[in-house]
């Protein structure tokens, strides 16, 4: 039976609190015991099951009494140890955060906590987000619930890895992450769920601990597009405590996707997004997806996005620059980690050199280096540039088209170890990804297909701003045709 | 009003830029709602932003901004419809998000003028570079414990307005001028409360020296945190010739940092450019562009009250007071308001209100070291006073007795001249007897006057004044002595 509940969507799920047929806490219980028996994949910094059951029980009581907070009421959820949680200790899977608990919650757990969802642990994440496969984690990677053939322990992508490895081993319904350049579409890719990055400013960033300001955004990982859309109904909305957040409309995207279809619809094929080395089978995907877009009655059309190729370069300058001056605050002397030295100086060395990891320090000192007085023009200015021109790009596109496909990811799930010392090639796994931080724009990732090893692999759709409606529409058209059933290895095995 | 320095090889000529920090008044920070209060318990006036925890933000509070921008509209400066707040970065305890959020590239607002009115009443343009809004950091205490540092976030987040002069100012004496009447504007126009000695005006002064004919400038140090305007002065005095000095002997000056030393009159290194930050400044992504739109503009620039300098000329072309004494009267809004209290009632003279004003009030003022706002004599009361000489119930001399009396009691004129019995003495009768007495009593005297020296006869009317205790009407006692002294 509880192998069961953890098989369900949230909108299954839903149905069924509503219908009486199971309680909140059997179904807590069983995400909980999932969460316990996949500790192996190191997915969570912290589970939270004494909360979670608290959650739950009330959420039943509000239902036995006829006061139901929405669609998320009772359903398990995993949030992004990036979240700033009242009571629940927040890390950042940093060192330098050591012992630290916010006496706040972020917006987005906050509506989700008033939305009555439950969350059964915080999951772990490359180290400030910074990354593209986990492994920069204080604590320890996280590894994909798939193996596929290779029969070695894989990434699940980055940063919101353990987000995505959370609901892909079903140790929830739903989860929630962040995305600066990829980092919830490239794990959801990776592992086979659906992941959403909606438009710059339609979810609040308060109580996110920062990585990139003007790039970061939080958004949901499900395994339905159908799950997506009700997940960012609920996190979705003007903040007046974040100054970028758009003061627009939230429509009700669930209602959105369940009266359209996708005929009529323009898609766009960029042409700049077929990278040399890109695996054939993932360009055939690519094809596919065009076909089952086509076969639904969408028109497609090639188009151009001429400064593509800057895309990665650009946000390699933009984001480690905005990195390291909010990680400026993490010196030693408020809160989390503090290494003694003779000097404040050496104080601020001995706590951000040991508290910060090598990809984070990498970072800082890329950051820093670009803002130098000589450096500034040169680097931060012409990305700038750049992030507008490529805006441009996708401004004119979307004169003509009304969504872009594109794949995800350039390679499915890799080897933990691999990369780790090519920064570059790592970096490249945000190549079909990052062009949408930029812009602001928002995107999609829905499991497509398997590769010849069996490895997840996701198809990506980027839209307008502020047109969620039509790229979750566009994403369930592929969704409906990719009839994606695959099961990680690790949940097969526990069957 | 020329300041030079004689050196060995000529006349130097001193340069100075000022930079003051203006803690604005607003109820909250200047991103967030914290408060503002001067003085409270280290500690707890800090919001969650403010000591930068992690996912915190910053929000704009539009109070300072329209602060900044009537500020800016009083320095007839030009208002930019956009600006950009940035991140200075730099690593300090009390500087909690490890950057300084202020505003480099583009500012709230641009260059304006400011006019300081000189000593000898000639008045100079001056210009204004910028003004940018930004926040003060916290306060670092390491005088609190011997191994320890302690650190008092309450300022941290204030909203500062740096307000940077061109390098037009000449002298000490203009850089005091400059900040007098910088600090009158702030005042008058209500964004700054102008309190040097709590802070919420500082000075940070350029200052360069350059052989008089010379067009270029010469390398400048930054003198940091000077607290007061006499301070100012003596620093940049000190300054100017350890400069000359230093290019006299052959030595070099170098752009850096000093520091005034109140006690000792000097200034001294603090760092030099080998040290300096590189800041660092980009756009703060947590924030929008600042847009200021014409409409708001314009209704702030309605709003705005009369200015010093409008008011001056008002006093002198509609209220017949001489330039100086009006610009007395205006230099500090209390002394303008209290003018025009007084004024306001009846139909007072301005030019005995403006005497008063400046004469009997500011030395009773001066003598007791208060401040005009918390004078023990109010407008009203000096209104009636003024009243009094002017319908002939009390002499001029008796109303500085009774202004004096005033001064201490606190009590309104009217009922002093009563219970006194100060009343002016206009009976003919009584003053011709007063002067009989005093001719009869000094008939020497009298035949001095009569044979021809009248000097004396000013010593005449000092004795029958002082018979009367004051009260006797002089024109009275003057006609009345003349006669008796022919006779």
């Amino acid at each position: 039976m509880s192998r069961g509940l953890t098989e369900l969507t949230v909108s299954e799920a839903g149905d069924r609190l509503a219908e009486s047929e199971v309680t909140a806490e059997a179904l807590t219980e069983a995400h909980l015991a999932a969460a316990e028996a996949a500790r192996a994949l190191n997915i969570f910094v912290c589970e939270t099951p004494d909360r979670a059951l608290e959650q739950a029980r009330a959420s039943d009581a509000r239902r036995a009494s006829g006061e139901i907070l929405g669609p998320l009421d009772g359903i398990p959820i995993a949030v992004k140890d990036l979240f700033c949680t009242e009571d629940v200790p927040t890390t950042a899977a940093s060192h330098i955060l050591d012992g630290f608990t916010a006496p706040y919650e972020s917006t987005v757990s906050a509506k989700l906590k008033a939305a009555g969802a439950v969350m059964v642990g915080k999951t772990n994440l490359d180290e400030f987000a910074m990354g593209s496969s986990n492994a920069t984690s204080y604590f320890g990677p996280v590894k994909n619930p798939w193996r596929g053939k290779t029969g070695k322990d894989l990434v699940p992508g980055g940063s919101s890895g353990g987000s995505a490895a959370a609901v892909a081993a079903r140790t929830c319904l739903a989860a929630i992450g962040t995305d600066t350049g990829g980092s919830i579409r490239q794990p959801a890719s990776l592992c086979g769920v659906v992941g959403m990055k909606p438009t710059y400013g339609r979810c609040s960033r308060w109580g996110i601990v920062a990585f990139a300001s003007s790039l970061d955004q939080a958004g949901p990982i499900t395994r339905t597009v159908r799950d997506a859309a009700i997940v960012l109904g609920v996190i979705a909305g003007h903040d007046p405590r974040d100054s970028t957040s758009a003061r627009v409309e939230v429509p009700d995207f669930e209602t959105a996707l369940r009266a359209g279809d996708v005929r009529g619809l323009k898609v766009g094929i960029p042409k700049e997004y077929r990278v040399d080395g890109t695996p054939d089978e993932i360009e055939e995907l690519w094809e596919r997806g065009a076909d089952w877009l086509r076969d639904a009655g969408a028109s497609v059309e090639a188009i151009s996005l001429p400064h593509t190729e800057y895309a990665l370069p650009a946000y390699y300058i933009v984001a480690p620059a905005e990195a390291s001056s909010n990680l400026a605050r993490y010196d030693g002397v408020r809160f989390g980690l503090r290494v003694p030295g003779e000097s404040l100086d050496e104080m601020y060395e001995n706590t951000r050199g040991r508290g910060f990891g090598p990809e984070v320090r990498r970072r800082v000192l890329i950051g820093t280096y670009v803002l130098s007085a000589g450096y500034y023009d040169a680097y931060y200015v012409k990305a700038q540039r750049v992030r507008t021109l490529i805006a441009r790009d996708f401004h004119k596109a979307f004169e003509r088209v009304d969504v872009v496909l594109t794949p995800t990811t350039p390679s499915a799930a890799f080897p933990i170890g691999e990369k780790m010392d090519d920064p570059i090639a790592m970096y490249l796994n945000d190549v079909f990804t990052v062009p949408a931080n930029l812009s602001g724009l928002p995107g999609i990732s829905v499991p497509a297909g398997l590769d010849a090893d069996g490895l997840p692999l996701g198809l990506h759709l980027i839209g307008r701003p502020f047109d969620e409606e039509t790229v979750l529409r566009a994403a369930q058209a592929l969704e409906n045709a990719a009839k994606f059933s695959g099961v990680p290895d690790f949940v097969e095995a526990r069957r | 009003m020329s300041f030079a320095i004689e050196g060995e090889a000529g006349a130097w000529e001193v340069v100075i830029g000022l930079e003051v920090h203006a803690q604005v008044i607003s109820r909250a920070k200047l991103f967030s709602g914290a408060a503002t209060d001067f003085g409270a318990e280290p500690n707890t006036q800090v919001s969650l932003v403010d000591a930068a925890m992690p996912g915190m933000l910053p929000v704009l509070n539009h109070e300072c901004v329209v602060q900044a921008v009537r500020t800016g509209l009083a320095l007839d400066a030009k208002i930019n419809p956009v600006s950009v707040f940035e991140r200075k970065n730099y690593f300090y305890p009390d500087l909690p998000a490890g950057y300084q959020i202020s505003q480099y590239a583009q500012p709230v607002v641009g260059e304006g003028t400011i006019t300081l009115d000189l000593d000898d009443g000639s008045t100079r343009e001056v210009g204004i570079e910028r003004l940018h809004l930004e926040q003060d950091a916290g306060k670092s205490l390491h005088d609190q414990d011997p191994g320890r540092s302690f650190i008092d976030l309450n300022r941290s987040g204030v909203a500062l307005m740096e307000i940077v002069s061109k390098p037009d100012l000449r002298s000490p004496e203009e850089a005091g001028a400059y900040l007098r009447k910088l600090r009158a504007i702030v005042r008058y126009v209500g964004a700054c409360d102008g309190n040097m000695e709590q802070g919420s005006l500082r000075c940070d002064v350029n200052v360069s020296v350059r052989m008089e004919g010379e067009t270029e400038l010469r390398t400048r140090t930054e003198i940091k945190n000077v607290n007061s305007i006499r301070f100012v002065m003596q620093a940049i005095e000190y300054e100017a010739r350890r400069q000359v000095e230093a290019y006299e002997t052959g030595e070099v000056v170098v752009q850096e940092t000093r520091s005034f030393d109140s006690g000792r009159g000097e200034t001294r290194s603090m760092r030099t450019k080998e040290f300096a930050h590189d800041y660092r400044y980009f756009p703060d992504p947590d924030l929008l562009p600042l847009v200021v739109s014409a409409d708001e503009i314009e209704r702030l620039r309605a709003d705005l009250p009369e200015l010093p300098d409008v008011k001056k000329r008002r006093f002198v072309d509609e209220l017949g007071l001489g330039p100086y004494d009006a610009g007395v009267l205006v230099a500090e809004k209390e002394t303008a308001d209290y003018f025009e209290a007084v004024l306001a009632k009846g139909a007072r003279d301005p030019k005995q209100v403006s005497n008063w004003v400046t004469g009997e009030l500011f030395r009773m003022l001066n003598m007791r070291g208060v401040g005009i706002a918390d004078s023990p004599v109010g407008p009203e009361n000096l209104g009636r006073l003024i009243d009094l000489v002017a319908d002939g119930t009390i002499t001029g001399r008796i109303a500085k007795d009774v202004f004096d009396d005033m001064a201490e009691s606190g009590a309104d004129p009217a009922v002093i001249v009563k219970d006194k019995g100060l009343e002016q003495i206009t009976d003919e009768g009584a003053i011709e007897a007063a002067v009989e007495a005093i001719v009869a009593a000094n008939p020497d005297k009298a035949g001095e006057v009569r044979a021809g020296k009248t000097k004396l006869i000013g010593w005449f009317v000092g004795q029958v004044m002082q018979a009367t205790g004051g009260k006797a009407n002089p024109r009275a006692v003057n006609t009345i002595l003349l006669q008796k002294l022919r006779d």
